[in-house]
């Protein structure tokens, strides 16, 4: 779109190239604290020490042989995919209510799903708490996924009906002036189309819930999630077994993000919320 | 009045009777299909918010909130709290302005690298990333390691700990949040109106001031809201970073539920703080409506 003179000029310009120092030097910051945790993962060290005095994987085979962190990250895999599940199962319909026709109240219903954003975390972490304590569902990961679904609706229905407004309806109507019937015209049309959205949604809620500590902290009770048992280890022992698992956390996060990616290519914002 | 809006949806021409059921069936349908959602949220998010807030005045006493408000203690973590989500915020824009700046006016191929370095820090968890930051800023960490090595100091310096490890861990995190309403509303600047602005003669300081700052308004107003709202209610990185010598209002809730049990007074805090954080976001929401034109308010 720019003539290659005036992006030569602009390239020269000192003023651009301050610009482009200072964002490089943001993107350093932004990426320091994950390559650091990779050395330190792999050090021989009996202790957290940076540079790192050797090679080894014990941190690694530590975090393998403790039955307590496979446990904790097993738990963690569970109640990500259960609060996926769930917050698809609540939200896609939801998001369909809301983007296909009018009706009384509709617009305070939109606004009111995002409510969870807004509330601090820490007062709806011990609001669920006190509910929870009561049923008696302290220590079940499903409750823990019940009160992570809460948090990971509002981005699933957010990002679904963002997804839905830019489908034309048209599709819709035409598949069933052909003779499709209402279920198959939606599920023959309309969900291929959207399905990115509902891709990005589903990597959304699962990160949601797989990060999460401070519900996780509540309700978790003696059997810990990945993140508790990360926080614990890091609150008690100076040793670098979290680095290890933070290493590996950072890897898995990136395969899912580049796989989500693929899935969603046809989209063309970046994703955000 | 259900037909009434349903009528609005379509064109003005006269409809039959049929036509109007169907949309009010479409109406109902619609409608149903949110409720599942409506009742989840209702039990699990607004009723359990509710009996909060109810433990908060059991017994019909005002006396938790009087001892939020008479103790000084409380008092000043609450202006703590408030004093660094504010100095979070205003660091986070001051940095994520330019960056989001350089992300909308650099090559594609500039730009794919620039978000992937925003994003990928952005989906890590903030646990992995305060831990990172224990490592880089502690006392054997990297900064000091470094630092002693090349002689620019004689002793370690305290970073952990402290005031400044706090803030420094939240900006990390809450950058992304700012830089991408920043984002989508610079680049949605046409790039030819700085061009005749400079044309004509203007200094790059008045075309960021009577072209970018008002066209981006919004998208600032939308980043800080967020990030100061988020910013209130923090608890792993202050835990963490602060190591007990910094204290904000999430750890203290924690605290008086997990170690005293005492739910009254921690519904009395998570009502203060709740109330604050709707305060503040319905203020600035408040603001920008009235002082952004609609046409480019359309960001948010």
């Amino acid at each position: 779109m720019a003539h290659p003179t005036r992006r030569r000029r602009a390239r020269r310009d000192p003023a651009r190239i301050l610009l482009r120092a200072f964002a490089g030097l943001v993107f350093f910051f932004l990426m320091l604290p994950l390559v650091v945790v990779f050395p330190i993962s792999f050090s021989a060290g009996s202790y957290l020490r940076f540079p790192p005095p050797g090679f080894s994987l014990q941190w690694y085979e530590r975090y393998w042989n403790d039955p307590i962190w496979i446990d904790a990250t097993i738990r963690s895999l569970q109640v990500g995919v259960a609060t996926t599940v769930l917050a698809l199962a609540v939200g896609i319909p939801l998001a369909f209510g809301l983007t296909r026709a009018r009706f009384p109240l509709r617009g305070a219903i939109e606004q009111s799903i995002s409510a969870p954003m807004i509330v601090p975390h820490i007062v709806l972490s011990i609001a669920i708490y006190g509910l929870f304590s009561k049923l008696g569902l302290i220590g079940e990961w499903y409750g823990i996924a019940i009160a992570h679904t809460v948090l990971a609706l509002p981005f699933v229905v957010i990002v679904l009906v963002a997804g839905l407004r830019n489908f034309d309806l048209n599709l819709e109507l035409a598949a069933r002036g052909m003779g499709a019937s209402r279920f198959q015209a939606i599920r023959r049309v309309t969900l291929p189309m959207v399905a990115p959205s509902v891709y990005s949604a589903a990597f959304l809620a699962f990160i949601t819930s797989f990060d999460e500590l401070v519900v996780a902290m509540f309700l978790s009770g003696a059997n810990m999630t990945l993140p508790k048992k990360m926080f614990d280890n890091i609150m008690t022992e100076i040793e670098p077994t979290v680095a290890a698992v933070s290493a590996l956390k950072i890897l898995f996060i990136s395969i899912l993000l580049l796989l989500s990616l693929r899935f969603r290519k046809a989209a063309d914002t970046p994703i955000a919320h | 009045m259900s037909t009434a809006d349903a009528t609005r949806a379509g064109p003005p021409a006269p409809r039959s009777l049929r036509v109007a059921l169907a949309e009010r069936r479409a109406a109902l349908g619609a409608f149903l299909l949110t409720a599942p959602g409506l009742i989840f949220l209702g039990l699990l998010f607004a009723m359990p918010l509710l009996q909060l807030f109810a433990l908060s005045v059991e017994g019909g006493t005002t006396e938790w909130y009087a001892r939020v408000f008479a103790d000084g203690l409380y008092t000043t973590i609450f202006l703590r709290t408030f004093e660094i989500a504010l100095f979070v915020t205003g660091a986070a824009l001051l940095i994520g302005y330019p960056v989001a700046f350089f992300l909308a006016t650099t090559t594609p191929t500039w730009r794919a690298i620039g978000f992937a370095l925003v994003m990928l820090p952005f989906w890590t968890s903030v646990l992995v990333r305060t831990y990172a930051w224990m490592i880089i800023l502690g006392r054997n960490g990297i900064v000091n390691r470094f630092l002693l090595d090349y002689g620019f100091i004689e002793r370690p310096m305290t970073m952990l700990n402290t005031r400044f490890a706090v803030v420094l861990g939240m900006v990390h995190v809450m950058l992304p949040f700012m830089i991408l309403p920043l984002y989508s509303a610079i680049v949605r600047i046409d790039p030819d109106l700085a061009r005749a602005a400079r044309g004509m003669g203007a200094s790059r300081l008045k075309i960021f001031q009577r072209i970018y700052l008002p066209l981006t308004l919004h998208g600032v107003v939308a980043g800080v809201t967020l990030v100061f709202v988020v910013s209130l209610g923090f608890y792993i990185t202050p835990a963490l970073l602060g190591g007990g010598k910094v204290t904000m209002i999430a750890m203290v809730i924690e605290q008086q539920v997990r170690e005293f049990l005492a739910w009254n007074f921690a519904g009395a805090l998570s009502v203060v703080l709740l109330a604050i954080t709707l305060a503040v976001f319905w203020v600035l929401n408040r603001w920008v409506a009235r002082r952004v034109p609609p046409a480019a308010g359309q960001g948010r």
